[in-house]
């Protein structure tokens, strides 16, 4: 291992004494650089022969699963033991209870008064969970601890709300004047959603929607973006969390409804189609009423399949490497260059796919709105708007 | 499978944090950045039109200039033709003043001139037949001491009467 550094170090040093130029030293110094990653594991193969057994021991499915879900503490780059604690909430059988993730990291068994809590192990239902024993059984308390996702959430809220403030301060100071350099690709963002997608669906109602959708872009795109950064502010796997994006869809939902028309309530309860489609059996009714829930449901796992698709295989690449490496190191040397090219190709696409999953997510929230606030006089417009509704999914 | 399961607690926070983030937006963010862009909107089509007015009242404008300069440019001709046309007529008024004047001056120079003639010859017939008188006289006298002088004279004059 030493020997090979030595050598390399010295071929980098005859290229400056040898006059080269700067650009020719790059090119030189970027293929000597994959050339040591391409035999970094051989040395340490080769010196770590010891270690060997327990390497090879790696459960790819727990270490994915770890790194998509959710944990009570917030991990420490470059250090798989250490973990910054985060608070412990949790509504036990005898009321409440704060304490700090550190005391139960490790497996600990922690007493907080007559209560004992745990993170529950492999073979429990409730895996890699807080649960409080209650007389030798594992039980599930009320959790709403601040988890590495909740503070992740609270970074990506602070972060977003400090962006759009930001934003708002160089308007109130110079009125109509376009901000330039990042603040003028935030206002391209905003105007690109509110202009394109919220005023061409909804009219004259956009300003009514417009705070909730644009707020729902933002907190979508802020998230994704978060969840790309692999050390701290972000690192989170938040959109690719089946929990956020319920909530998100259930907002939307809501707001569907609540503010839906006369008009989108009868088209439930009282399409316009023959009678004998909706009289002694309400099949229309009922189709529609399950189409009422299927919308909500598309977009949760629209957005949480794809954000969690584009984590997975990042992690699954760069896993290879250590899969291969056991198997052989020449193997694993080789795979190290393709998997990091490919893990870096990877997160490229995910900016973009970032960007059009919360493009999605909008335009179909709008979509839906604009479906429930239809008038009697609008069918044209309805079938326009399937037909955009249509191609929009034909998107993704 | 841990990964489909929503869990409850990030369900809650979930919410509490997009409520606290939808209503700081809702609050301090959304209306100042939706006002000023549709403003911005407003004012750019407002330019947009005044830009198309101004360029519309600029050709007009030009329009009525270039009909200005050809109208301007009409009356000058007309003008120019004009004062030439008086010009002729006072040089042809004047001429015909002037040979009217001339004839007069001559026709009374010419009357004078007849007038004077006529005395002339008046003065010149009585003088000339006063001295006819003179020399019929003197001839006579002399030429009267004969008969047979006296015969033929009378004579002559007779046949001289008679030829007339």
């Amino acid at each position: 291992m030493k020997s090979v550094a030595d050598s390399l170090m010295s071929i980098i040093m005859l290229c400056r004494f040898v006059y080269i130029d700067t650009a020719m030293i790059r090119y030189i110094s970027i293929l000597l650089l994959s050339l040591f990653s391409f035999v970094m594991p051989v040395c340490t193969f080769a010196e770590n022969e010891a270690a060997e057994e327990e390497k090879a021991k790696i459960d790819p499915k727990s270490i994915i699963f770890e790194h998509l879900g959710d944990g009570y503490g917030w991990e420490v780059p470059f250090n798989h033991h250490k973990r910054f604690p985060l608070p412990v909430i949790v509504i036990g059988t005898d009321g409440l209870h704060v304490f700090s993730s550190a005391r139960v990291t490790h497996g600990q068994v922690y007493k907080d008064g007559d209560a004992t809590f745990m993170i529950a192990g492999k073979d429990s239902d409730h895996h890699g969970k807080i649960v409080e024993i209650v007389n030798g059984k594992e039980e599930r308390p009320i959790d709403i601890s601040i988890t590495k996702n909740v503070c992740a959430l609270f970074i990506a809220v602070i972060f977003v709300a400090g962006l759009l403030i930001w934003l708002a301060r160089h308007h109130k100071k110079w009125n109509y004047k376009a901000p330039r350099k990042g603040l003028g690709a935030i206002e391209a963002c905003v105007t690109f959603i509110y202009d394109d997608v919220i005023k061409a669906t909804l009219h004259d109602k956009a300003r009514k929607f417009a705070p909730y959708l644009l707020t729902v872009f933002f907190f979508i795109l802020g998230m994704n973006l978060l969840g790309l950064i692999v050390v701290f502010p972000g690192g989170a796997n938040l959109t690719g969390n089946i929990a956020v994006t319920l909530v998100l869809a259930i907002l939307t939902f809501l707001v569907t409804n609540i503010w839906g028309t006369k008009h989108y309530w009868k088209e439930i309860f009282w399409p316009d189609v023959p009678l004998w489609l909706k009289f002694p059996l309400p099949i229309m009714p009922i189709i529609e009423i399950f189409g009422m829930f299927t919308k909500p449901a598309a977009l949760t796992v629209r957005l949480f399949a794809n954000m969690m698709g584009g984590h997975m295989i990042v992690i699954v690449l760069t896993l290879l490497i250590f899969i291969f490496a056991a198997v052989s190191p020449v193997a694993g040397g080789a795979t190290t260059v393709v998997s990091v090219l490919f893990s870096l190709f990877m997160l490229c696409i995910d900016v973009l796919v970032s960007f059009i999953q919360a493009y999605v997510f909008t335009m179909l929230s709008t979509i839906f709105i604009s479906l429930a606030q239809e008038h009697e006089h609008e069918k044209e417009e309805k079938k326009e708007e399937q037909n955009t509704k249509s191609v929009a999914v034909a998107v993704k | 499978m841990d990964l489909f399961t929503p869990d409850f607690g990030l369900i809650f926070w979930m919410f509490l944090a997009f409520a606290i983030l939808f209503f700081i937006l809702w609050k301090w963010a959304w209306p100042v950045i939706l006002k000023t862009v549709d403003n911005r909107a407003d004012l750019i089509d407002k330019g947009v039109e005044y830009a198309q007015s101004a360029k519309e009242q600029l050709d007009n404008a030009r329009e009525s200039a270039r009909e200005v300069i050809n109208e301007a440019q009409r009356k000058q001709a007309e003008m120019l033709r004009d004062a030439d046309r008086m010009k002729t007529q006072i040089v042809e008024q004047a001429r015909a003043a002037a040979q009217v004047e001339a004839q007069k001056v001559m026709d009374s120079a010419k009357m004078q001139i007849e007038q004077q003639q006529k005395e002339a010859q008046l003065q010149f017939r009585n003088q000339v037949s006063e001295f006819a008188l003179q020399i019929a006289s003197k001839v006579v006298k002399n030429e009267l001491k004969d008969q047979k002088a006296q015969t033929q004279l009378v004579n002559s004059l007779l046949d001289e009467i008679e030829s007339k």
